[in-house]
């Protein structure tokens, strides 16, 4: 929302007014605006270093913010039609769990989605929180977990009527998007709050033609990854409030994690991102919208991929979908995304966001010129004339079939042994498995490992799959909870 | 008068041309165009302040191009150009009455139109019927091309800029399928003297040697530019340029030119020993 006020960056003014000021810094950080390490200011640049401040009066205190940061959290606020902005320096992972931390307590239920990121299970292990998941069923011609479809969603509440919150995923990592706006008033009738993890969804707030956004569907609180779609450093984000969510009450969950030195260059790109976007957003994401078609039209003019678009929504499990989102089906070619992910930067020197069993999702921005895009159609051109094979051995996977037996906190903190994964199934995890990215588990804490999951688990790793999560760093073995506990 | 175009070939290394007059200069949706006159040089290209070509030295860089290629395979029939706004290629392959097609793709239609309206003999060049003009980007131009052409020229400069992306392996290797089972590529390597450009030549060779079998370097004076010199890239299918050259079937063509002849075709192929300690 524009108003008068969107054109002030009080964090910015002040980091400007700390240069003029000309303080003689007798405090942290111990570099002294670089001056204390040349090594360190050759290499990120004297401008950025000068800025690497503390807190100090003119400069006020993440912790408890009363002047610079107060009025930008407030302005933030407004540009997101949320009652209160967080600023947030330990990523979305660290507003994905607070909201979490403020919400649910131990013992308590939450409804989520089993293609949740892992931030939200290692929350539920800090907090004890009950995971309850809700269907995301799988969409057969893509490949992918979809979104909750409005049904299942009042299944789970009517199963379970005592759940405290609902976590949704706006959109999905592949663009996919639930019915928010109905699922928020179902939850809100059960008394249940609204948690909406929009790590992929900044732009909603300023671009047109997009899903709706957690703040216009009243959901109560939204964690949003201003560093992806939204241009702030990496690292940097928003934790948005609503309804009737106390913010000083959330401020007090948040501080007992958040770092007490939170970084000005974080806090600062928040801020000009924000003005950024109320001012230019809507032109920006008009032009990504136009690159992303564009790119997606190529691909599937070159046969064998499928770029897929609007033409998926289905109202039900794909309630809406995000077209910034260049998600393109390899397994027609008989590669899996993971191995078109490898080919691009192996033999074509392109970077894409991640590649999984069937798809890869090559991300969009405003930073994008046309002819990187050329590049990339071009060399999904060149990889499907070079590598294109039969598609037999290739294997569909849903997310794997299984069940929470204890919660993830009973599970993480048990007494547990290590087993090879061929060995686990039976037994209950200790752990998590997941591909990273999209880090969605395909295991985790407290459920039951299944002949699916370890079959799930070992084809990831033939297939080239960044896996994580495990102590082992090699994934040869897994964490299971000692029997007889 | 002291008017002074330089052009920097190195952080500590520049040429500067004296010149009369700036005949233009404006920036185009890609990059900015700019021509000078100069006593020494002639008329002078420039695109984001580097030097493309002068009028007095181009016929060193066109005519290696265009012949070298020619005098391997007489039997090509349609070419592909990319870039190649100056005209000089152009100029060289019209010589050929055995070629018939000739397709020339620049991104920057601003500056075709430039090229010819200061340089007075270009419009009789791309006036010749053989020659079709394509506004686009090179590589989504040869994506949609396959066994079409015997020749692909890629005529530009700068692989570190606006051109990136016809320096990339899904560049040559569309250019792969683009060609006919004999086909050939003619691009340009900078030169193995300065680092930087030692670093762009090893990026070059390095895609190009994974996309053809055959991949030989050959080199030409080029007095404007770095190090004076430039390096050539002869990719093939099938025709290697030193053994399958047919010196007399273009001897009895009877082709006109100021720097190519077999002599220099055959000599043009033997690399001092610094080079072949790149490759």
């Amino acid at each position: 929302m524009y108003t008068q006020r969107q054109e002030k960056m009080p964090i910015v003014e002040a980091l400007q007014e700390l240069k003029r000021q000309r303080l003689v810094p007798f405090d942290v950080p111990g570099h002294k605006r670089g001056k204390g390490s040349l090594e360190l200011t050759n290499f990120l640049g004297e401008k950025a270093i000068s800025l690497d401040a503390n807190s100090m009066k003119l400069l006020d205190n993440l912790s408890h913010p009363v002047s610079v940061i107060k009025e930008a959290e407030e302005i933030a606020a407004e540009a997101f039609g949320a009652k209160h902005a967080f600023f947030m320096v330990n990523g979305t992972t660290g507003a994905v769990q607070n909201m979490i931390y403020a919400t649910l307590k131990e013992g308590e239920k939450i409804l989520l989605p089993r293609n949740v990121h892992k931030s939200v299970i290692n929350a539920l292990v800090m907090c004890g929180g009950i995971p309850v998941y809700i269907d995301t069923p799988l969409h057969l011609e893509l490949e992918i977990s979809t979104g909750m479809p409005l049904a299942e969603v009042e299944k789970a509440i009517h199963a379970h009527p005592d759940a405290k919150a609902i976590l949704v995923n706006n959109p999905t990592y592949y663009g996919v998007c639930s019915d928010l706006r109905r699922i928020t008033e179902l939850a809100h009738a059960h008394g249940i709050k609204v948690l909406v993890d929009e790590a992929h969804g900044a732009h909603l707030y300023f671009g047109e033609g997009l899903p709706m956004n957690a703040m216009d569907a009243q959901a109560d609180m939204s964690a949003v990854s201003m560093h992806k779609s939204g241009g702030s450093l990496t690292q940097s984000s928003f934790l948005l409030c609503n309804n009737d969510i106390d913010p000083e009450y959330v401020r007090q969950i948040i501080n007992l994690t958040q770092t007490t030195s939170a970084s000005y260059l974080l806090m600062s790109s928040l801020d000009l991102a924000r003005h950024n976007l109320v001012k230019n957003g809507k032109k920006i994401f008009e032009q990504v919208i136009q690159l992303s078609q564009y790119a997606r039209d190529e691909i599937n003019e070159i046969g064998d991929y499928y770029a897929y678009s609007t033409e998926v929504v289905n109202r039900t499990s794909i309630y809406d979908f995000d077209v910034t989102k260049l998600c393109v089906k390899t397994t027609d070619l008989g590669l899996t995304g993971s191995e078109v992910y490898d080919l691009l930067r192996d033999e074509y020197n392109i970077q894409i966001e991640f590649g999984d069993t069937a798809n890869i999702l090559a991300y969009v921005s405003v930073g994008d010129r046309p002819h990187d895009i050329e590049r990339l159609v071009g060399a999904l051109s060149e990889i499907r004339r070079r590598f294109k094979r039969d598609k037999k051995g290739l294997l569909v996977f849903d997310i794997a079939k299984t069940e929470v037996l204890i919660s993830p906190k009973a599970a993480f903190f048990a007494p547990h042994e290590s087993l090879a994964i061929a060995q686990s199934a039976g037994r209950i995890s200790a752990e998590m498995v997941m591909c990273y990215p999209p880090g969605i588990p395909i295991v985790a804490p407290g459920e039951l490992i299944t002949e699916a999951v370890v079959e799930h688990i070992l084809y990831a790793q033939e297939k080239g799959c960044f896996l994580m999560g495990t102590e082992d760093a090699t994934l040869q073995t897994i964490k299971v909870v000692k029997e007889g506990n | 008068m002291d008017l002074w175009f330089s052009e920097y070939h190195q952080d500590g290394v520049k040429l500067s041309i004296n010149v009369d007059r700036e005949i233009v200069s404006c920036q185009s949706d890609y990059q900015n165009i700019a021509l000078f006159d100069s006593k020494e040089f002639g008329r002078i290209l420039t695109l984001d302040g580097q030097l493309i070509n002068t009028e007095k030295d181009e016929f060193f860089y066109s005519e290696m191009m265009v012949h070298v290629p020619m005098a391997v395979q007489p039997t090509i029939k349609d070419v592909l150009v990319i870039g190649g706004c100056d005209g000089g290629v152009l100029r060289e392959l019209e010589k050929y009455e055995s070629i018939e097609t000739i397709d020339v793709v620049e991104l920057d239609e601003q500056a075709i139109q430039i090229c010819q309206e200061y340089f007075p003999k270009n419009q009789e060049t791309f006036s010749d019927e053989r020659i079709t003009l394509y506004f686009q980007d090179g590589l989504k131009f040869v994506r949609g091309k396959e066994d079409a052409y015997d020749l692909v020229i890629v005529d530009t400069a700068n692989p570190f800029g606006v051109n990136e992306s016809l320096f990339t392996r899904e560049f040559y290797g569309n250019c792969y399928k683009a060609l006919r089972e004999e086909g050939t590529l003619i691009s340009q390597h900078a030169n193995g003297f300065y680092e930087e450009d030692e670093e762009a030549f090893r990026h070059i060779r390095q895609r190009l040697t994974s996309v053809f079998p055959i991949n030989k370097l050959y080199l030409s004076s080029v007095p404007s530019y770095a190090a004076g010199y430039l390096l050539f890239g002869y990719s093939a299918k099938t025709a290697d340029p030193e053994t399958d050259v047919q010196i007399d079937v273009w001897e009895n063509q009877g082709i006109r030119t100021r720097y190519y002849n077999t002599d220099v075709h055959r000599g043009a192929f033997c690399l001092p020993n610094y080079i072949k300690e790149l490759l």
